[in-house]
């Protein structure tokens, strides 16, 4: 049962892949700039465009991709990890509708009109509240508190959300709330990137830190404790770390679901089933499926570009079928 | 190296699990912690780890307050083997033992060679060695059994505690792993044990600690704790007391 691969073999192939992506997201667009377009405007005098075009649009977009892409794929290893669950996603501690709910009364109240950076700060501001509210459950109750927790914050926000749609001015606001909670990062500015990105750091680092328990944790709750791992710091870490890189990522790209839930799956088997190497493969992985779902989007030219959450959900949705039909066949043979 | 519990009692609502139990265990000894079911033997063992809230009492580690310590330097100082056999992910047996070094270690690089060779002496000492590459999850219960105490073997601390460590094992299985505990007692580590076996524990363990309803009811010589009375007054059977071997 040894890795097929050697583990950092494994990371650099993954950082090359995530690399190679991030160039390909730079280049790729829509037809009036396309590849051969913004090649030809450099070769013809149009050097200045077609830089703008790549530092203003497509960086933002890309930088986007990549770290919520990244952060919903160590989040979703590590709470796998802290679950011990391979069905666990970040949406099950919920706060990726926290923080769309947040977004959504900026774009109900209107306030994202006359301050558009209103909507992704008070989209952090709904994922801190819930994080600090699950940080509370995580420390006294157990792992099973915390997930129906999850569930009803997940329910709250749905039915807060469901309100603002209902009582909505006019069907304008109604269809930009909509649209917005299908996650995208299509026509986000360097802005979200450094008002994110901070946030999306510090939330890795604090996963990072609980790498080592959630080895232990392989063993059950009771022979990792007398080896020494402290549980209750061990579930606030995973459950903050993760409120605050998924959290923050909702929070300027709306929902985008399931990468937390695929990529750790896939790529189990290829680190020896280890938690803690998992997270860092995870990590790039997530990075790496969303870059290209995002470059995905930009090439499927028929009507209005899909949104990106749409097409995760679209692909991932039936992976999730599948992946529980096969851990039942698993389970009764 | 000596871990006591002093006067413990561990209560959840109204219920005494444990009540007023003292008991300790030392270096070179092999102690059987006996009982029937529900008695407090699990809950005991747990309050002694510092894994389950004592109500009264105290946990003392060579006369210092041993639920004072930090944890890790509590995992270096005894390890155990829980009741819970489950191993969840297809982990190799070889990573699952390498977890008990997991006291040893500061989470910066991979395995020190001093690590690797507490696993090589924790495998030699259940004969695993054929096992290592294999998921625990697709190993016999035996099998499973000496890799999880090989685990707990891993750790090299002065004192072991196992929770049950031949529940649903064939007899050759359930002498093998009583034999790896006796010898790790004859290697000078102090080594407190539940188990249900009679017989086993009669013939291995060089003291028992019989407990009833929450309370230690006798503590000392195999031969004087397991008398016909306490047989028929604490198990509800009749019989004549199990034979030491020796």
């Amino acid at each position: 049962m040894k890795p097929l691969i050697p583990y950092s073999l494994l990371i650099a192939g993954l950082a090359a892949l995530v690399g190679g992506l991030a160039f390909v997201s730079m280049v790729v667009g829509p037809a009036t700039a396309g590849t051969f377009e913004l090649f030809s405007m450099m070769t013809h005098g149009e050097a200045d465009t077609a830089w703008m075009i790549m530092r203003e649009v497509r960086l933002p977009r890309t930088a986007l991709a990549m770290l919520v892409g990244m952060s919903l794929g160590v989040a979703g290893a590590a709470l796998q990890g802290l679950l011990r669950n391979p069905l666990a996603d970040p949406g099950v501690v919920g706060v990726s509708p926290a923080a769309s709910l947040g977004a959504v009364l900026a774009l109900y109240t209107g306030v994202s009109v006359q301050m558009p950076l209103a909507l992704p700060l008070m989209g952090i501001a709904g994922a801190l509240l819930c994080a600090l509210l699950l940080h509370g459950l995580a420390r006294r109750g157990g792992v099973l508190t915390l997930v129906l927790a999850g569930v009803a914050v997940s329910s709250l926000c749905a039915a807060l959300m469901s309100l603002a749609l209902n009582l909505s001015p006019n069907p304008y606001a109604a269809a930009e709330i909509m649209f917005w909670l299908m996650g995208s990062v299509t026509d986000r500015s360097m802005d979200h990137v450094l008002l994110a990105g901070p946030l999306i750091l510090l939330g890795w680092a604090i996963l990072g830190a609980s790498a080592r328990s959630l080895d232990a944790l392989s063993l059950g709750e009771e022979a990792a404790a007398s080896l020494g791992v402290d549980l209750g710091r061990t579930r606030t870490l995973v459950v903050a770390g993760t409120a605050i890189c998924v959290g923050a990522g909702a929070a300027v790209t709306g929902g985008i679901g399931f990468i937390g839930l695929v990529v750790p799956h896939l790529l189990r088997p290829l680190v020896g089933h280890t938690p803690s190497r998992l997270l860092l493969a995870s990590a790039l992985g997530g990075g790496a499926l969303l870059l290209a779902a995002d470059i995905l989007v930009r090439l499927l030219m028929f009507g209005p570009e899909l949104k990106l959450g749409v097409l995760t959900a679209l692909v991932g949705a039936p992976f999730f079928l599948w992946l529980i039909f096969r851990a039942r066949t698993e389970l009764e043979s | 190296m000596k871990l006591e519990a002093r006067s413990v009692s561990v209560t959840v609502g109204d219920r005494k699990l444990v009540e007023n139990a003292s008991l300790h265990v030392s270096g070179g000894e092999l102690v059987g912690l006996i009982g029937p079911n529900g008695a407090g033997k699990s809950t005991l063992l747990r309050a002694m780890l510092g894994i389950r809230a004592i109500s009264a009492g105290q946990i003392l580690l060579d006369g210092g307050d041993f639920l004072a310590m930090p944890p890790l330097k509590r995992a270096n100082a005894v390890a155990f083997l829980p009741q819970e056999r489950r191993v969840e992910w297809r982990l190799p047996a070889y990573d699952i033992v390498m977890l008990g070094r997991y006291p040893h270690q500061s989470g910066f690089g991979g395995p020190a060679p001093e690590d690797r060779a507490a696993v090589d002496r924790a495998l030699d000492a259940v004969d695993g060695h054929g096992l290592v590459d294999r998921p625990v999850a697709v190993l016999s219960g035996g099998e499973r059994t000496r890799i999880l105490l090989a685990r707990a073997l891993a750790v090299e601390s002065p004192l072991l505690l196992v929770d049950e460590p031949i529940a649903a094992l064939d007899p050759y299985h359930q002498l093998h792993v009583m034999e790896i505990l006796r010898e790790r007692a004859h290697n000078g580590a102090g080594v407190l044990a539940v188990i249900h076996d009679l017989t086993l524990v009669a013939r291995f363990m060089d003291r028992l600690v019989l407990m009833n309803a929450g309370r230690i009811i006798a503590d000392g010589l195999p031969a004087d704790v397991l008398t016909a009375e306490r047989l028929a007054s604490v198990y509800r059977i009749s019989g004549s007391p199990p034979q030491r071997i020796s």
